[in-house]
């Protein structure tokens, strides 16, 4: 197996590995969880030197090609950064969690979620089919949606969750609008062949579409405005979880999506403007709103917000080494963030708050951990020798280099020095309302210094700030540049990482940044008075009532569209169809096709006006239930006439016989339902549904007639050449049946069976009013079983048999076969019931109709299962002629077995029906009254 | 001919719809049943009509379409079943809901029920 295909599967086995081990103590947990990256991080390892000389490592597999939906990873420089990323951080944050979960909580259940989050997290990093990266983009707003929601038995904890998960799946939903247009124009998903046809999609008409639905799904997932709302109340997640997801990976999965799709969508105005105006108002936006906050966390959060919108800054602008600076301080901002939002756990660990106003002077209790603090903020402010300061003056050119807002381009670099005025106060903030400013006030646990192993991931992050920090090009350098050779897809610029650039602009604005910054902290009381003025807008308000609008308004609409009434719905489809089936009429121009039309005679035209007159009582007198069920007869008559005129014998034959079934079946129902007239619908209604009757009867009609007059192009000619050959019939309609669709045929008699048993079912138990006279007061006629009919039927039943049996087996070569044979059987045999009663059948016919359909249904897949014994394919056919003194030559065919179990089962179907409907007319139970 | 068979079947769709909006479940089977009728004849059209040549080999020159022929009969067979099962349906609702109205709600009773819950509320 590819090595690259084991990257996402060890995390995803080994979020298994917790649930596991969880029984056995935290250390075991712990290690046996932290094994499986481990080795996840040893293979990327293995891998990098490879990607280092650009040579990348492709894995792949086939999914659902017809969707070109497949298994395919890749790990170039780009997903190098953010594997290592992933994989190294992730392992820190399982030892650190460790120490900082108390005992009550669930250590196992945590670890499974950050081991899925992981997997998904690396699944959007390697992904190289559009579709899947999407997958696991939307798997890691899940996992995220878990951990967030970690405590549940908070209610912040469970509004958190739910607020990240509706934006950024929202967010999600738009970024797989945006793929599907993208493959749909590229007809592939696969990352390569995006990539390499940038200049086509830039050119197409949909560009723009495509742009912004990404850059919706970029922007929620790393929190820009105005979408930043999330990601402080995400905060109510365990501190490891911050550290992981909400600074150092899954926050960067937009900015990843934008490096990944830059030589794709990158390079246009549309581009430049929305990335980087949108970044910028995010730097700014943070930066500010971080001063202000009292929560230590909450400070780290709005502090991520505005680098984050650094780095998107840093994709908007229009030079080509803003990709590189803006991967640079992707690493650069995981690593000191990371840092500090663990130190941030550490100090609300040991001290059981994280308010700023309570918590002064823990320089004295905790110096180690102030220590590392106080390294990691200062590069976040940009202090000199740390990471921060290199990317952060490399920020600073690229936005004196670019050209984006034209004649108002000054202005970025300005702003941009603002942000960093901010980011100086607000890390000061940090280090010295915490660590110094006084003594700690009401704290409910007496500080001290944190567990020896809780600190290490946090001495390996600032040691990272550090070492990058002073040894940039040799710690960093070749996997800065094979990432950004992949997010450029193209020569990248020269560049140098060195600490020292000489004095020139950059330099400058970051001394003004240090300046202002420790000037703005110094008079911070006067801006916290003046913010003081204006209320903070409490996003979750606004968006819980947003959201309570939203189910609102559905309701409404549910209400509207659901009240209950069955007639309503059937309206509303009716006139539904009527649309669709009258706009593609309309691009017909004419309905008369070139097809001759066929002569007619008087005998046509009697038989229609017969049907017309039959339907229409059947509509208009619908009331007088016997009556409409009489005209309905007549309808149904017309229509075998008409199968017959029209060269459908089989069809004449199956309808004539299938209607005496239903006209008794109707008839017996008729005396359970209720007897008595209905109310007349109110006047509008009846004005609305002749309406509707008659447009969509019109459409239909018109339809037919259009249908009729055209010429025929039928793949019929095939059954009609092979029925003899191949099937060894003349009727070919039979031939179809059994034979070229006998697999259709076995699925009909199936649902035939199932329906009845269905019906049995629902007779059983049936507890039905026995109306003891009709609705005038008449009693029904005690004459139950006339002498005459009796006789007469008895006489006639075996010459029925006779006629069905000569039916079914002439079916091959005539008109008749199985269905037909059935039904004039049945036929036969209900005569009886009627002439005779239940009572008398029982002791006669002890058939169980049950028995009868399993038989049938067996019979006729069995006959199918037989050719596979002679190696052929299911159903396939067999015949031949044989030879019998006196017989004379005759044909055996085994489709005519096949046709037994369609006999057996129309039979079985149609008196299981029947029968256990007329058994309920006769059994005994109490005699109700109707509507006395 | 095809004028005649074309209204024919717009008459049945128009007759078998007008039966299904209907309150009371009978009426709907008799829709349903109109309606099937409709259909089938609809879908035997699209074979085209023909006269005298039915699909027996050796019986004529010239052959109808024997593949509509072989749905609709089928769709007949199962058009009963469905019938059957609809009107067993009905009459169970009928049992169990003592009413034979499709919404399993008889209006008059319901309208009934409210106009005394009113006057209770009055007196």
């Amino acid at each position: 197996m590819n090595t690259l295909l084991w990257l996402p599967l060890l995390p995803l086995l080994g979020s298994l590995v917790p649930l596991l081990t969880a029984r056995y103590n935290r250390n075991v947990c712990t290690l046996f969880t932290a094994i499986l990256p481990f080795i996840a991080l040893l293979l990327v390892a293995e891998m990098t030197p490879d990607v280092l000389n650009g040579e990348n490592h492709y894995a792949a597999a086939q999914w659902i090609p017809l969707l070109n939906l497949n298994i395919a990873f890749r790990l170039d420089g780009l997903s190098l950064l953010f594997s290592i990323l992933i994989l190294g951080i992730g392992l820190l944050v399982i030892l650190y969690a460790r120490y900082y979960l108390s005992p009550k909580d669930s250590i196992g259940k945590f670890y499974s979620f950050l081991m899925l989050f992981m997997f998904a997290m690396l699944g959007v990093a390697l992904s190289d089919n559009l579709l899947q990266m999407w997958m696991f983009w939307e798997l890691t707003s899940i996992s995220s949606f878990l951990l967030i929601s970690f405590w549940g038995h908070k209610s912040e904890a469970r509004k958190g969750a739910r607020m990240a998960l509706t934006i950024t799946g929202a967010g999600g939903l738009c970024l797989l609008a945006g793929i599907i247009i993208l493959g749909n124009i590229v007809d592939s998903y696969s990352l390569q062949v995006i990539l390499d046809s940038g200049d086509f999609i830039r050119a197409h008409s949909a560009y723009p579409v495509i742009l912004v639905l990404f850059l919706l799904g970029a922007f929620t997932k790393s929190a820009q405005f105005p979408f930043h709302f999330w990601l402080p109340h995400a905060m109510a997640a365990p501190t490891p979880v911050s550290a992981y997801l909400h600074s150092a990976t899954m926050v960067k999965a937009g900015i990843f999506l934008m490096a990944r799709m830059h030589p794709v969508l990158a390079d246009t105005e549309l581009w430049f403007l929305i990335v980087s105006l949108t970044g910028l108002s995010t730097l700014l936006l943070g930066a500010y709103i971080a001063l202000f906050k009292h929560d230590l966390k909450g400070l780290l959060a709005y502090s991520t917000i505005s680098h984050l919108g650094l780095i998107t800054l840093l994709l908007g602008l229009d030079t080509r080494l803003s990709t590189v600076a803006a991967l640079f301080h992707i690493i650069n901002h995981a690593t000191f963030k990371a840092s500090l939002f663990m130190a941030a756990g550490i100090i609300d660990h040991e001290t059981g708050s994280r308010d700023m106003r309570q918590l002064n002077g823990l320089w004295k209790y905790m110096p180690h951990t102030a220590t590392l603090a106080m390294v990691a903020a200062s590069s976040m402010a940009g202090v000199p020798l740390l990471n921060g300061f290199l990317s952060k003056e490399m920020f600073f050119t690229e936005t004196l280099h670019q050209a984006a807002l034209g004649s108002l381009s000054w202005m970025i670099p300005v702003l941009a020095t603002v942000g960093a005025v901010f980011a100086v106060a607000y890390s000061m903030r940090f280090v010295h309302d915490v660590f110094f400013n006084g003594e700690p006030i009401n704290l409910p646990k007496t500080p001290h210094e944190a567990p020896r192993y809780m600190r290490v991931p946090v001495e390996i992050l600032v040691a990272l700030c550090l070492l990058v920090g002073i040894f940039p090009g040799f710690i960093i350098g070749d996997l800065l540049y094979a990432a950004s050779l992949a997010a450029i897809n193209g020569p990248v610029p020269e560049y140098s990482l060195s600490i020292w650039h000489g004095f020139n602009y950059p330099l400058l604005m970051s001394f003004v940044a240090t300046a202002g910054g420790l000037v703005i902290y110094y008079f911070r009381q006067h801006l916290f008075a003046f913010q003081a003025n204006f209320s903070e807008p409490d996003a979750k308000q606004i968006f819980d009532n947003i959201v309570k609008n939203i189910i609102k308004r559905s309701t409404t609409l549910f209400n509207f569209l659901e009240n209950g009434s069955l007639q309503r719905y059937n309206y509303l489809l009716i006139s539904l169809a009527a649309i669709m089936m009258a706009a593609p009429l309309m691009d017909l121009s004419t309905t008369l096709g070139v097809r001759p039309e066929l002569p007619y005679n008087i005998v046509d035209v009697t038989a229609a006006v017969l049907l017309v007159i039959g339907a229409l009582t059947t509509a208009i007198c619908h009331r007088h239930r016997m009556l409409a069920l009489i005209s309905l007869s007549i309808v149904g008559f017309v229509v075998s006439l008409a199968f017959a005129r029209f060269s459908a014998p089989d069809l004449a034959l199956t309808q004539l016989s299938v209607e005496v079934v239903t006209a008794v079946l109707l008839m017996l129902s008729l005396f359970f339902l209720p007897q008595r007239a209905q109310k007349q619908s109110n006047p509008r209604r009846l004005i609305r549904d002749l309406g509707i009757s008659a447009v969509v009867g019109g459409l239909i009609g018109t339809i037919c007639y259009a249908i009729l007059t055209r010429p025929l192009t039928s793949i019929s000619d095939f059954f009609i050449a092979n029925s003899k050959t191949g099937g060894g019939g003349t009727n070919v309609v039979n031939v179809i049946l059994v034979d070229f669709r006998g697999f259709d045929t076995l699925g009909e008699i199936t649902v035939l069976g199932i329906a009845a048993l269905g019906i049995y079912k629902l007779i059983a138990r049936m507890k039905l009013f026995m109306p003891s006279s009709d609705y005038k007061g008449r009693p029904w006629s005690n004459d139950g079983h006339p002498m005459m009919l009796a006789v007469l039927s008895q006489s006639l039943l075996p010459i029925a048999l006779l006629v069905s049996a000569f039916i079914f087996f002439r079916g091959h070569n005539m008109p008749g076969g199985g269905f037909i044979a059935g039904l004039i059987t049945s036929v036969a045999i209900i005569q009886q019931y009627i002439a005779h009663g239940v009572d008398w059948m029982k002791h006669r016919v002890k058939v169980d109709y049950q028995i009868l359909i399993g038989s049938g249904i067996a019979i006729a897949a069995l006959t199918g299962v037989g050719s596979w014994a002679f190696d052929k394919p299911f159903l396939t056919s067999w015949f031949d002629y044989f030879y019998w003194p006196v017989v004379g030559k005759f044909e055996l065919a085994s489709a005519m077995i096949f046709d037994l179990g369609v006999y057996l089962t129309v039979i079985g179907a149609t008196m299981l029906i029947l029968a256990n409907l007329g058994k309920l007319t006769t059994s005994e139970r109490p005699i109700q009254k109707e509507e006395e | 001919m095809e004028g005649i068979y074309a209204f024919c079947v717009g008459m049945l769709t128009a007759c078998g719809i007008f039966l299904t909006l209907r309150g009371r479940t009978f009426s709907v089977v008799l829709g349903l049943t109109m309606l099937s009728y409709a259909v089938n004849l609809f879908l035997f059209a699209s074979g085209r009509l023909a006269i005298d040549s039915a699909v027996i080999l050796g019986e004529s020159e010239i052959y109808a379409d024997p593949l509509p022929q072989a749905l609709v009969l089928t769709a007949i067979v199962i058009g009963f079943a469905m019938t059957a099962f609809v009107v067993i349906l009905a009459m169970r609702a009928r049992a169990d809901l003592g009413n034979d109205h499709v919404d399993g709600k008889d209006p008059d009773e319901v309208a009934a029920s409210m106009t005394l819950n009113k006057k209770g509320e009055i007196n």
